[in-house]
């Protein structure tokens, strides 16, 4: 393969981005070349998208230099960056779906004759774009008439076209089957050719390890290494964003949890549990007083299983099983009439109604239980708003503060009140410690501990493999969207999850 | 023979548009079968003129609509313009300025131009819904055509700079019917080939991208409202020309039908896809629609606002089902 | 509940403004007198005519605390207005028939609308104007496109002019309608279901609520709203006018609910607010009627430009840069 000699093309040095509160980049460095393919990892809140974000004109940077061709630059808007030769294609394709390829293409700079647009050369230069990327499609039709893996190619070729040095591919196989992300693959190998240096963000290890020749780690705003990719095995890899040696791991001393005491009925039980995009085959139980943990990365198929099971997702196929009884219609409104709670993971815009008070937002799933025509009386409400305030820590000065003025570990727990206060008998907790200080970590934890013994069912997912390894009885590891082991009493230790995640070995043995 | 047929089918994105097309000739033609004389190049003309100053409100909804806004306010901008337009013309002995034609017109134009760059101004800076701030602008302007003058109907009639315009006649086609045939044909060629024309679009089709994608959305919008508003004050000169006067309180609920003209004509109302020609057809079907009853002697004329209606969620559901929910 | 109540204020207070203008420029705008048994005065005839846009901005209010709105509910009036000429005139119905019958056919019209937001899934503005356009010609139908004088039945013509206690009976009907509505939205849970699908739909799905059932609630009780303003407006004026009746005042209704602090983007919603800001809205109708200037009196026509800059006005209060050129105003002075 003929490679372009390979010269550092931009280099970020010390970089320092700050929101009120958060530290979000703290001195990170980072080093792209022309002609390769550099991924970019790290789990959540490690500062991917931020770092992006200052590198192509999104946030200004607060601290640090960045040089493109070792010239200075300071990209204001993602336009400008564009114009500098930074070229972003986001998950979510920017294009406008209702107007042809060619237009997509070229549209703010149309060639012009007479001041107007001159169709049959915008037509025949979206064809020789699209060639550059060698496919050749009608770009006469619509974008949306294409599948997301063509719109996203489009992207590209707009992206690039305006002599474009640098590609930012901000998790591009998102939505992608696998055959579509070889399609976008070959295309990236093909302008790394031409000498564009890539960043490549994705959670699918497979992915990174396919195409990337270097890799960046970043874990809390810090850089944690750059390294060949070839040359890093996985599970130094998944250590290394996850933030344990390897060593460290093995040495840390677990007090393996016994399967509870007390035979308690299975609550839930999927089989063979798959949906386009979201996970394929998932099997699992379980029961009263244990807590099921989901380990893997993100985008794994850890909330996308609980989705299925609360009904928000309906499965392509596979049967889901409540208290025994096969489930046909699925919805949350069935779901909670069975019993099961959930806390999403995107708190703000699925969990909370920010604008109703802590009491009504404690209320919200009991009532909605009741009926509209059985009205919790104020007293009683107010009494749980107390009870669950007191009982979960919650910060607030009383029950009719509006939930969306408090802090993120507080809504957290008011979201776990409104559960709560419905006594359910499954509770999936979809990242539950995430964003929230130390102290309210700790208390989540210990609650969980608590309902269990209680004889609840609980499913827990955390990016923090730690607090899964300590909290479950069992844990269900899932990568790149596939089921890939099972762990439970002793065997659950973070190095055998994170061995699990990096190699899927588990996965031949399941097939 | 396959091939021809693959030839003439039309592309996807032109289905609502064949849709609207199918159903004007249907209408026409069951029309022209039905009732003697409406076949006749007579009808036909009074068919375009008669609906002039309505149809350039569609035209210039058509450019709002595209960009996912609505325009409350071009029913009493017509009325606005049309008052005084007449205000202007009339001579001082009559309560007017006496202004000669050629000045009046393009003053009462600017002035319909300047007021909707201010909505569009206001609606782009303080990021209020369009619904909103036309909304106040239809208050404003309607209050305004109602206060202008003691009459609230003010005649043409004698005023030697307008009445060529009145009686001007080419094919039985007066001013007001070329007027909005060359509008039509104007604004076609806007939107297909001008960066103006595809920026509204792109606006329409995902706003959030067409920044991202460098557009002037900002300066776009602010055009986008100007137009319209300048659209419809030339539909108020137009109906000054057709009626020979000004009057404040015509219009009412036209916004309503400049609308209907629009999503009849295949245009999407949450934006981003839909053609002028279509708004002219749809604008046809409307017109035809509302003749029908005077031929139909026993047939209430209140049915044409039903049918409008019918039509209306026809066309809304034929895009539901066509398009995808937009995300 | 204070909060409410802090609310309230803002438009208690321009009302308040609005009344102290009025007795500045005629000192006899508080007077009440009593003629045949009735109390008259200007007061008592701002809270008369108030009442169709009262009850519509009760619906609105709801309506618009989904995050939607309603644009058809000056036609539904229409509607109700020629069905009950239909009934009571050509086929000499009884009077509570009509009343029962016009109520259900408007309760119907405003489901159809639910059924298009929720089931269909059409946004609320365009779902909303199908009925605006037709309903008004399905009003001109039933009546041929005549006015319909409704002048045989006393009963009906007590809804509009009748007085009861003293007071015009619309006062009755309006009081008790909000009375009611405020005790059944607030004394069921309908009321927290409402803010919350209006606050965060998703959040609402997830939390077991029946985010259809309620669009379609709203939008039912909305279009009873409208039907019994028609009502009003028709025995008002004893007639049906197609045409007229009921003719932008969605607009009103909709200033209305804006006036009393519910916000367009729905959630928390004041159904007190909003008659206040109904009564805003006739209140400057009546001070434009009554206001005169070196002896002339203002034309009416003034009040639509009035109205037109209350609307823009409370458009900018509304609108987030003005929120935040304000918040960045009280930073730097801080």
């Amino acid at each position: 393969m003929p490679r372009v000699a390979e010269y550092e093309l931009v280099e970020l040095r010390g970089i320092v981005k700050t929101f009120p509160g958060v530290r979000a980049l703290d001195g990170v460095d980072f080093t792209l070349r022309a002609g390769e393919v550099h991924a970019l990892m790290g789990e959540n809140g490690a500062g991917k998208s931020t770092l992006i974000k200052v590198l192509t004109g999104v946030y200004p940077r607060d601290g640090g230099t960045m040089t493109l061709d070792a010239t200075e630059i300071h990209p204001r808007t993602p336009l400008d960056a564009q114009r500098l030769g930074i070229a972003t294609v986001y998950q979510e394709v920017n294009l406008i779906p209702e107007l042809t390829v060619a237009e997509n293409l070229s549209i703010g700079r149309e060639p012009r004759r007479l001041g107007l647009i001159d169709w049959g050369t915008v037509k025949r230069r979206g064809k020789e774009m699209m060639a550059r990327l060698d496919l050749d499609l009608d770009v006469t039709l619509p974008v949306r008439s294409y599948s997301i893996a063509l719109q996203q190619m489009v992207a590209i070729a707009r992206a690039i076209d305006q002599e474009a040095r640098v590609l930012v591919l901000d998790e591009p196989t998102s939505s992608l089957d696998a055959a579509e992300c070889d399609q976008l693959f070959s295309v990236m190998y093909r302008l790394r050719d031409q000498g564009l240096g890539i960043v490549f963000v994705s959670h699918f290890l497979d992915q990174v390890y396919a195409v990337s020749d270097r890799l960046t780690v970043l874990r809390n705003g810090r850089l944690v290494g750059e390294f060949e990719t070839s040359k890093l095995p996985r599970l130094e890899l998944v250590s290394k964003m996850i933030g344990k040696d390897a060593e460290q791991v093995e040495a840390m001393d677990h007090a393996p949890k016994a399967r509870p005491a007390g035979d308690h009925p299975v609550v839930a039980k999927a089989t063979a549990l798959s949906r386009r995009h979201a996970v394929s085959g998932v099997d699992l139980e379980v029961r009263g007083g244990e807590v099921l943990g989901l380990a893997g990365l993100l985008g794994s198929g850890r909330s996308e299983t609980a989705r299925l099971l609360f009904g928000i997702d309906t499965p392509d196929t596979g049967t889901i099983e409540i208290n025994g009884q096969a489930v046909t219609t699925h919805n949350p409104r069935t779901a909670i009439r069975n019993r099961i709670a959930f806390t999403p993971e995107d708190r703000k815009d699925a969990g909370i109604i920010p604008d109703l008070s802590v009491r009504e937002n404690i209320v919200l799933a009991l009532q909605g239980r009741r009926g509209w025509l059985r009205r919790i009386p104020f007293h009683e409400q107010q009494a749980l708003a107390d009870q669950y305030i007191k009982a979960l820590n919650i910060a607030t000065p009383d029950a009719d503060k509006p939930v969306g003025q408090l802090s993120g570990g507080n809504q957290q727990k008011v979201i776990l009140g409104r559960w709560l206060a419905m006594q359910p008998r499954l509770l999936m907790l979809d990242e539950p410690t995430r964003g929230i200080d130390v102290g309210a970590k700790a208390e989540i934890e210990q609650l969980i501990a608590e309902l269990c013994s209680e004889g609840m069912a609980l499913l827990f997912i955390s990016s923090e493999l730690e607090e899964v390894a300590r909290d479950s009885h069992r844990v269900i590891v899932l990568r790149d969207r596939k089921q890939v082991g099972e762990l439970s009493g002793e065997d659950i230790r973070l190095d055998s999850i994170m061995s699990i995640i990096a190699s899927g070995q588990e996965a031949a043995a399941h097939a | 023979m396959t091939d021809l047929i693959h030839r003439l089918r039309p592309k996807p994105q032109h289905v609502p548009l064949v849709a609207t097309a199918a159903v004007f000739i249907l209408l026409y033609a069951v029309a022209c079968i039905r009732y003697e004389g409406f076949a006749s190049w007579f009808q036909a003309t009074s068919l375009i003129a008669d609906n002039a100053p309505l149809g350039l409100a569609a035209i210039g909804m058509t450019f709002v609509i595209l960009s996912g806004g609505i325009d409350l306010s071009v029913g009493a901008v017509i009325a606005l313009s049309s008052i005084f337009l007449a205000s202007c013309l009339v001579p001082p002995d009559q309560g007017g300025a006496g202004m000669h034609a050629g000045v009046a017109i393009p003053l009462t134009l600017v002035g319909g131009t300047a007021f909707g760059a201010v909505m569009g101004a206001v609606i782009r800076v303080f990021k209020l819904p369009p619904f909103l701030v036309t909304l106040a602008g239809m208050f404003l302007v309607r209050g305004l055509a109602l206060v202008l003058t003691e009459q609230k109907r003010i005649s043409i009639i004698g005023v030697e700079s307008f009445d060529p315009l009145v009686d001007f006649l080419v094919f039985d086609f007066n001013l007001p019917a070329i007027v909005f045939i060359f509008a039509t044909l104007l604004a076609v060629a806007v939107a297909k080939y001008t960066r103006f024309g595809r920026t509204t679009y792109a606006i329409g089709g995902n706003e959030d991208s067409a920044n991202l994608m460098g557009l002037p959305v900002g300066s776009t919008t602010v055009k986008i409202y100007a137009l319209s508003s300048l659209c419809a004050a030339a539909g108020g000169v137009l109906h000054a020309i057709g009626s020979q006067s000004g009057d404040a309180s015509v219009g009412y609920l036209l916004e309503l039908d400049a609308i209907a003209a629009v999503v009849i004509g295949g245009t999407l109302l949450t934006g981003g896809y839909g053609y002028v020609i279509g708004t002219f057809l749809g604008l046809l079907i409307l017109a035809v629609i509302t003749v029908i009853p005077t031929y139909e002697g026993d047939l209430n004329a209140w049915w044409t606002r039903i049918v409008i209606g019918v039509l209306l969620l026809a066309f809304i559901l034929l895009q539901r089902v066509a398009q995808p929910r937009k995300t | 509940m204070p909060e409410a109540l802090k609310k309230l204020l803002w438009p208690l207070a321009a009302l308040g403004v609005l009344l102290l203008f009025n007795t500045a420029m005629n000192p006899a705008f508080f007077s009440i007198t009593i003629s045949d048994g009735r109390l008259t005065g200007s007061l008592v005839d701002v809270l008369d005519r108030a009442t169709p846009v009262i009850l519509l901005a009760l619906g609105m209010t709801l309506v618009i605390a989904t995050a939607g709105v309603d644009l058809s509910v000056g036609a539904v009036m229409a509607m109700a207005g020629s069905l009950a000429a239909m009934l009571l005139v050509d086929m000499q119905a009884h009077l509570s028939a009509v009343i029962v019958l016009t109520l259900g056919v408007c309760a119907l019209a405003g489901l159809w609308n639910g059924v298009l937001v929720s089931i269909v899934g059409i946004q609320p503005i365009v779902a909303t104007l199908i009925l605006m356009v037709a309903g008004r010609g399905i009003a001109q139908l039933m009546t041929d496109g005549q006015i319909i004088p409704i002048d045989s039945s006393p009963g009906f013509a007590f809804l509009g002019g009748g007085t009861f206690l003293g007071l015009p009976f619309t006062i009755t009907l309006a009081v008790s309608a909000v009375v009611l509505t405020i005790v059944v939205i607030r004394f069921t849970a309908l009321g927290l279901f409402i803010e919350s699908v209006g606050g965060n739909e998703t959040a609402s799905r997830y939390a077991g609520l029946s985010v259809r059932g309620v669009r379609l609630s709203v939008y039912t009780f909305t279009g009873l709203c409208a039907g019994l303003a028609g009502l009003i407006y028709a025995s008002d004026i004893t007639a049906a006018d197609a045409n007229y009746a009921g003719l932008y005042l969605e607009l009103d209704a909709i200033l209305a609910v804006v006036l009393g602090g519910t916000s367009l983007m729905g959630g928390r919603f004041y159904l007190a607010g909003s008659v206040v800001g109904a009564l805003i809205i006739q209140t400057l109708n009546t001070t434009i009627l009554m206001t005169e200037i070196n002896g002339a009196s203002v034309p009416v026509e003034y009040n639509l430009v009035i109205k037109a800059l209350v609307v823009f006005v409370v458009c900018l209060l509304q609108s987030e840069t003005v929120k935040q050129m304000i918040m960045r105003r009280r930073a730097v002075h801080d």
